[in-house]
């Protein structure tokens, strides 16, 4: 059965694929593009990555297809022909996989459990995580403590992003100039969608709330956590109209949250160092090392989902509203 | 074990993993249109992302939270390597959206050719 | 002297004071204030490399538990010869680039973003310093994408248009080698169950040569290799980077030119010689016999559209792309001189592209333009910023006293080791041409007769972009003349290296 579900998702992955290399249609392409992360996300959960089916669900699937489309809004949809035949692209593609192909000989077989992968690293982190850290979840204790710097650094990857992002496209404040009843990107004549939006986001953002406090007993965690609440943002925005949602989230508020998200990780890797530990060693905070750890896991995961809050909201912004500008 | 057709059913994940990396590859280095070159982009890494997630797999195994009824679970690493490089990749779509928004509002278009053409009759 | 309890975390605040100085850069409402803290953090930053390269002379290698867990479990720093060298490089130039910027940074950049720019900019030198500074090989990729990330924005913030598809080719070329990367560092994890280099050093030695595992770890080299070669513009691969130099704003230039090249022969190194070993690199998948060519052609090619540049910044980002074929020229010879030379060529060519990317920033402040036509009469508009271009342009030839003298007379040395007459000839020629396309420049500034000296406005650079320049300007003379100092390090680096342990 699990043999049967691969070969479909990957069947139905290469189809995608190879549609999107011959549409020209670059809004049909964008929805093939996340149709293709939503079917690897259900790829991911057979093959029991679990964390990451849900932030490649949340993210490519969700972000990444939003901020395409809004990009799409500011340009062309339409590819052009491509003028010539793209024979050495062939040739160096075809390379490249044969080597590839060349390079997984020596691999141990699908699903082998004494491939060494397994054996070196890997069992520490199942057999002691528990008495060492504390969350059941693997994965959380690896991301936030065995791993943490590397989240740190992922934490300032997506910061800069959104830095980044504002100093290309810039976001106006346009509310000087228009009361919120003109704002014509609110969907007026939608009643069912405007009615809907309202009752959903309360959930949207508890279920966001779940996700980034409920990360060390199952999926998730302040990364998905703080993609799910840009997201209700975005719907906010979508339906009842951006300068609602700025006023509710304005430009300054969500940029000192992104930093702020960035400061608390660091400064939780900074109180370590103040009581005598290392860098992010968070057994020295609380009482018992299970409780400094648990203490640090919950600040750094805070850490990470505000920060990730305010700069996917804030990239959204500076799209949205480049538009009129 | 070194012989090829005992590791077709051992290497068929693997294999596809790496068919998508290059159809992706191939969006990238053969389209001149820049927002089809970032889907590629991202279509090769997703696919990095999958050939990843495969070396982790253990069969029979769980998804890695402990519970009293398994004991068997697929290699956590993998799962956080991977986690990390979905927020990376997601980052560079953004900043490269960006620059096409951009781009778009300096020249006209997003293609290549046609950008290449504006600039050199300067 | 200082307390060894605080010497114990010197190596995470290499990283931290320019990681949390950024966030910090964004609270402040005012440019001018984010300016200072950029400085003051890059200051310390240079303080620290400095401390550490003395730590590490006297007490030998050091390495830092991040987050208290050991070795291949959590994540380690671990600083070595070779890193202390190369961290000193980088936290070096910021440390001059920043009080440079101020100026510069004003007349190139749109006032609402002078906040966001230093933020970024200290992004791009912590992701750097972090590069170096790892000791886990999935840390190097994640930091590797953080400055990779913050420069493809700081290039694109340059004053034309071109800048932005200039960063936009960089974007794309770049992560096609960092995914290329990311491949080469899952083959080995797969093979090895591990990701910290040491470990992995470790567990790859015991694979034997022709047993299971080989193909993959093949594989896995050839991917890194291209992955590295993408990120440092070595010949087939430079396509990003002349635009990217030459549309990027001044202050960008010259620390990406200074710097971020460099870092990516690090990685080379660091994966050729600490992980996989010398032994295999070199005798079993002869990258030295792979590098060669492209090296050389590097040298040749490059120096010859060099001088065929109108736009001098692209000329001198040519001249990069083959000064970047010296330094894989040196590690391609596989012997302990030439080893040196290249790692020695790295310090050097970051002192002279310094000194000369930030010329072309301060004639843009006056002129505006850095095209050849701009630099009519600019010998006696601004002696001494034309006078630092031309000890710089010197040191680029290879001008005995100068810094840039010393590496090539090293590869030259190597070069005649391995018995290659024909090495030797195409390093001088490389240095000929530099003469040619330097002399241009110097011609035009020098010799052409001005036509008109109406415009009294072009006049010398304001002091606070020549003292940095003319601090680079020495540093080019007194490492030309007392060289024991960057030539013991490098030395000191590469027999390191080469005993294929991380001392």
């Amino acid at each position: 059965m699990e043999l049967f579900i691969d070969i479909t998702l990957l069947t139905f992955l290469c189809i995608t694929a190879l549609a999107i290399t011959v549409i020209r249609k670059l809004f049909c392409a964008v929805m093939l593009a996340g149709i293709f992360s939503l079917l690897s996300a259900c790829l991911f959960v057979s093959m029991d990555a679990v964390d990451v089916a849900f932030t490649e669900a949340a993210v490519g699937t969700g972000i990444a297809t939003v901020l395409m489309l809004a990009a799409l809004n500011l340009s062309h949809s339409r590819e052009k022909c491509p003028p010539y035949q793209p024979l050495l692209a062939l040739l160096v593609v075809c390379t490249t996989g044969a080597v590839l192909v060349y390079g997984t000989m020596d691999l141990p077989a699908f699903g082998d459990a004494t491939a060494p992968i397994h054996h070196h690293v890997a069992p520490r982190y199942i057999e002691q995580s528990q008495q060492e850290i504390g969350p059941p979840n693997f994965v959380t204790s690896i991301l936030a403590s065995y791993r943490g710097y590397d989240t740190l650094a992922e934490t300032v990857v997506i910061f800069t992003a959104g830095l980044s992002v504002v100093a290309l496209l810039g976001i106006r404040d346009r509310r000087g100039g228009q009361s919120i009843t003109t704002d014509r990107s609110a969907m007026k004549g939608y009643l069912v969608l405007r009615v809907v939006t309202k009752l959903l986001l309360p959930f949207i953002f508890l279920f966001a709330l779940y996700v980034q406090f409920h990360g060390d007993y199952g999926p998730g965690g302040g990364f998905q956590a703080g993609v799910i609440f840009a997201s209700g943002v975005i719907i906010h925005s979508l339906t009842l109209g951006r300068d609602r949602t700025l006023k509710a989230f304005p430009q300054r508020f969500l940029t000192i949250l992104a930093t702020a998200g960035v400061l608390l990780y660091g400064g939780t890797g900074l109180a370590a160092m103040v009581r005598g530990g290392n860098f992010l060693d968070y057994s020295v905070l609380g009482a018992t090392a299970l409780a400094g750890q648990h203490l640090g896991i919950f600040l750094v995961e805070l850490g990470v989902g505000v920060t990730v809050f305010a700069s996917m909201t804030l990239m959204y912004y500076a799209f949205s509203y480049r538009k009129e500008a | 074990m070194d012989s090829i057709p005992m590791n077709v059913s051992g290497h068929f994940n693997y294999w596809v993993a790496i068919f998508l990396m290059m159809t992706g590859f191939y969006v990238v280095i053969s389209r001149g249109n820049l927002i089809k070159k970032l889907i590629g982009l991202n279509l090769f890494s997703t696919s990095v992302f999958i050939l990843y997630i495969s070396l982790g797999k253990i069969h029979g195994a769980t998804a890695p939270i402990a519970s009293e009824t398994f004991h068997l679970y697929s290699n956590p690493l993998p799962h956080v390597l991977i986690l990390t490089a979905i927020v990376v990749g997601v980052a560079t779509t953004a900043v490269g959206l960006a620059l096409t928004a951009r781009i778009y509002e300096q020249y006209g278009t997003i293609e290549e050719d046609e950008i290449r053409i504006k600039d050199e009759s300067l | 002297m200082i307390h060894l309890p605080h010497l114990a975390h010197l190596a995470i605040w290499q990283v931290l004071f320019p990681l949390l100085a950024a966030p910090l850069c964004l609270l402040l409402r005012s440019g001018r204030l984010a300016w200072l803290i950029a400085t003051l953090a890059s200051w310390a930053s240079l303080a620290v490399s400095v401390l550490l390269l003395r730590t590490i002379n006297c007490n030998g290698p050091l390495t830092y538990n991040l987050g208290g867990w050991p070795a291949p479990w959590g994540i380690t720093y671990h600083v070595d010869a070779l890193s202390a060298f190369v961290l000193l490089i980088v936290s070096a130039m910021a440390a001059l680039v920043m009080p440079y910027a101020a100026k510069s940074v004003s007349r190139e950049i749109d006032v609402e973003n002078h906040r966001l720019f230093y933020a970024l900019l200290l992004i791009c030198q912590a992701g750097l310093l972090g590069i170096v500074v790892t000791g886990d090989a999935f840390n190097m990729y994640v930091f590797l994408e953080l400055s990779s990330l913050s420069s493809y924005a700081l290039i694109a913030l340059g004053k034309r248009r071109r800048a932005l598809t200039a960063a936009f080719q960089y974007l794309v070329m770049g992560t096609i080698g960092a995914t290329f990367i990311l491949i080469g560092i899952g083959l080995l994890y797969s093979l090895t169950g591990t990701l910290n280099i040491q470990d992995l050093a470790v567990r790859i030695a015991l694979i034997p040569t022709s047993a299971v595992g080989h193909r993959t770890l093949i594989t896995a080299f050839a991917f890194l290799t291209v992955g590295f070669s993408l990120k440092l513009a070595l010949f087939p691969l430079h396509l990003w980077l002349p635009n990217a130099y030459t549309y990027a704003p001044s202050v960008v230039t010259t620390f990406l030119a200074a710097t971020a090249t460099k870092v990516a022969v690090y990685m080379l190194l660091r994966f050729s010689f600490s992980i996989l070993g010398s032994r295999f690199v070199f005798e079993q998948l002869t990258l030295g016999k792979i590098m060669l060519l492209p090296s050389l052609a590097a040298i040749i090619i490059a120096s010859l559209v060099a001088i065929f540049q109108y736009d001098i910044k692209r000329m001198l980002a040519y001249s990069s792309i083959a000064q970047i074929g010296y330094m894989t020229l040196g590690i391609s010879l596989n012997s302990h001189t030439g080893l040196m030379a290249g790692i020695l060529h790295m310090f050097n060519h970051a002192l002279m592209k310094g000194a000369l990317f930030m010329v072309m920033g301060a004639v843009s402040y006056r002129v505006g333009s850095v095209y050849l036509n701009d630099f009519r009469g600019l010998g006696r508009r601004m002696p001494w910023t034309m006078a630092a271009f031309v000890i710089g342009g010197l040191s680029l030839m290879g001008v005995p006293l100068t810094a840039g003298f010393i590496s090539k007379w090293f590869l030259i040395e190597a070069a005649l080791e391995t018995g290659w007459w024909s090495i030797t000839a195409v390093i001088l020629l490389g240095s000929l041409l530099a003469v040619i396309y330097i002399w241009r420049v110097v011609e035009t500034a020098y010799f052409n007769p001005l036509q008109e000296i109406e415009d009294d406005e072009h006049t010398e650079a304001p002091a606070s972009l020549l003292i940095p320049l003319w601090i680079l300007i020495g540093a080019n003379i007194y490492f030309g003349i007392d060289t024991s100092v960057p030539v013991d390090m490098a030395s000191w680096a590469a027999s390191a290296l080469l005993e294929g342990t991380m001392r």
